[in-house]
């Protein structure tokens, strides 16, 4: 139970960077950590104390072993968050070359 | 099998599309139009052909990836709410990429944006046919990155900022989707959403239960814009291109928000008025605070593009208030409103392009007697408007009729009445805009303007038959796309014998 409530903490800590900072960098940092939360968490839910590696071997089939669709899951949602990263800093350059700063107080041309 | 096969084919299509328009593009700029268009055609056809195979009597198609059996393979599910979904992406899609033909005459880098586009549609249509928890959230998140990029195509600072602002919030709710996600597997160790379905039956309302499912409904709340989630929306549809924004007001937040929505709560969670009574309470109240917020938001406007966004945060509360009556009228009400909504909204985004196309402004005050000088658009707008206010004949009418009518049954008279009354409200700003920019007073000169161009007039009309259609022709688009839906819906855990059965 534990490392799942410490996922869930670093979630927080992470939401907390996103809703609470600043500086636009930071904001995507606050992601990033979030995104590995959710990332650990579905680790950990696949995750059996001594088990072995879900491998058929020659020496037969393996009983006890670790759950592996978590691992294939994290592997696809690690992309996804390859590609936001990239688009959100890619943004966050294009702002900085419009705005001239990175301080989201300072960005609100828009009235909404 | 073979009767099947063209379920996958609605999202290799456009993927297949987004592939070939930068290798083309390098030859003839104009092969982006013409693939984008061919795609959007195609994807209509398949959406009706569908249709029509499901109502020859079958209740749902499942196709199974490489021929392995649910639970273990992934599946793709086609039964008659995501026939309803998949005709609505597609039939908006179409016009809005006529639209774009000209639209992007403005902008270089015509095959960056009928790539983006067609990802887009490729994870509208995923969403609709994905029939395992994850596959479904791999397709929303590829629809909203490509969606977060189309926000700030046109790359001015105004559109970087609100193309910024709501990435950061759709990926927090894409993240609060996938820790749901996250949650439920390790709960019930499967993803396919029909096992699941029957694995949480069996466990119960437990606190988990709740949790679980408030997670990924903030997911969902905030891809859809709900109150108070909705602060991204109006900046992200006016820095939009048009045709994005018809298909992000029309479809994105219907497929993404509304669908998913409810077949989580519905089919996965397996709940109904009778078994969770304070859950359907509770969207009731949501959805009337984003009708009044966003009806109240919208009245004060002088931007008419602004004013139509804030009306889409009041006609999703409609939306869900249908939901959350919760019985037959209800829902019936709630898909009707999903189908109206989405030909509407867009028809009215796109036509409000056309007139900023040609005035320059989008400021209601300074316009005014466009009818004269652009009769198309102006009708288009009107008759657009008429039906998202609800005056019959129109489809908005008969949806806002069902869901009166179903607050009604269930003796909510209340809710009945402010339903009815945030009616008027809606038809106020809409007579607003009617009044200020095609009427026109008597001592104000008529502003000059030329009507656009054959290729936008041409989307304009389509979607005008469509809304009139809609209208007039309710009671075949009630028994043939609406009813069916929502029985799917009302069947609950049907959908896993559905899966596991077919």
């Amino acid at each position: 139970m534990v490392p799942f409530l410490a996922c869930i903490v670093l979630f927080l800590f992470g939401l907390y960077a996103v809703l609470l900072k600043r500086n636009i960098i930071k904001i995507i940092i606050g992601f990033s950590i979030m995104e590995y939360a959710v990332n650990l968490f579905f680790a950990f839910a696949g995750f059996k104390r001594e088990a072995l590696a879900p491998i058929i071997t020659d020496v037969g089939m393996v009983r006890n072993f670790v759950d592996p669709l978590p691992q294939a899951l994290v592997l696809t949602s690690i992309v996804i968050a390859l590609a936001t990263t990239a688009l959100m800093l890619a943004l966050a350059m294009r702002i900085y070359e419009k705005y001239k700063t990175f301080d989201i107080a300072e960005i609100r041309r828009l009235k909404g | 099998m073979l009767e099947s096969s063209f379920v996958p084919l609605l999202v290799a299509i456009p993927l297949l599309g987004a592939f070939v328009i930068p290798l083309l593009s390098k030859l003839w700029e104009g092969f982006a139009d013409l693939v984008g268009n061919l795609v959007s055609v195609f994807l209509l056809g398949l959406a009706v052909y569908g249709l029509v195979h499901l109502s020859t009597g079958a209740t749902g198609i499942v196709y199974k990836m490489g021929g392995w059996l649910p639970p273990i393979g992934i599946t793709l599910v086609y039964d008659s709410l995501t026939a309803l979904v998949v005709l609505i992406t597609n039939l908006v899609v179409f016009p809005a990429l006529l639209f774009s033909t000209r639209y992007l005459d403005q902008y270089t880098g015509r095959w960056k944006y009928y790539t983006l586009f067609m990802l887009l549609l490729a994870g509208l249509n995923g969403v609709a046919i994905s029939g395992d928890l994850f596959n479904m959230f791999v397709f929303i998140e590829i629809s909203a990155v490509a969606s977060y990029a189309l926000v700030a195509f046109g790359t001015r600072a105004e559109e970087l900022e609100a193309g910024f602002k709501y990435m950061v919030m759709g990926e927090v709710g894409g993240l609060a989707i996938l820790l749901s996600v996250a949650l439920l597997y390790a709960k019930t160790s499967t993803l396919n959403l029909a096992d699941m379905s029957q694995s949480l039956a069996a466990g119960g309302h437990t606190t988990f239960f709740w949790f679980a499912l408030g997670t990924i409904l903030v997911g969902f709340a905030i891809k859809m814009a709900m109150v108070p989630f909705h602060s991204w929306l109006p900046d992200a549809y006016l820095s939009a291109p048009a045709p994005v924004t018809a298909v992000l007001a029309g479809v994105f937040s219907k497929v993404v928000g509304v669908y998913a929505m409810s077949r989580v709560v519905f089919n996965l969670f397996g709940l109904s008025r009778t078994t969770a009574p304070a859950f359907f309470d509770m969207l009731v109240a949501f959805g009337l605070v984003s009708i009044v917020a966003g009806g109240l938001l919208a009245i004060n406007q002088r931007n008419y593009k602004r004013l139509l966004a804030y009306s889409s945060v009041s006609q999703m509360g409609y939306i869900l208030v249908g939901f959350g009556i919760g019985n037959y009228w209800g829902v019936v009400g709630a898909l009707f409103l999903v189908v109206a909504h989405a030909a509407t909204k867009g028809l009215l985004f796109l036509s409000a392009r056309s007139i900023e196309r040609s005035t320059g402004t989008r400021d209601i005050d300074s316009i005014g007697g466009l009818e004269k000088s652009m009769p198309v658009t102006a009708w288009s707008y009107i008759l657009g408007s008429m039906s998202l206010a609800g005056i019959p004949p129109f489809a908005g009418f008969f949806a806002k009729l069902l869901i009166v009518l179903g607050a009604v049954a269930s003796r909510m008279y209340w809710l009945a009445i402010l339903a009815a009354l945030f009616s008027t409200v809606t038809l106020g700003y809409l007579m607003k805009v009617i009044g200020k920019v095609f009427v026109g007073r008597k001592s104000t000169e008529p502003t000059p303007a030329q009507e656009s161009p054959p290729m936008i007039l041409l989307a304009l009309v389509i979607l005008v038959v469509v809304v009139v259609l809609f209208g007039i022709g309710f009671q075949p688009v009630l028994d043939w796309v609406v009813q069916p839906a929502a029985e799917a819906l009302f069947g609950g855990l049907a959908y896993a014998r559905l899966v596991f059965g077919g």
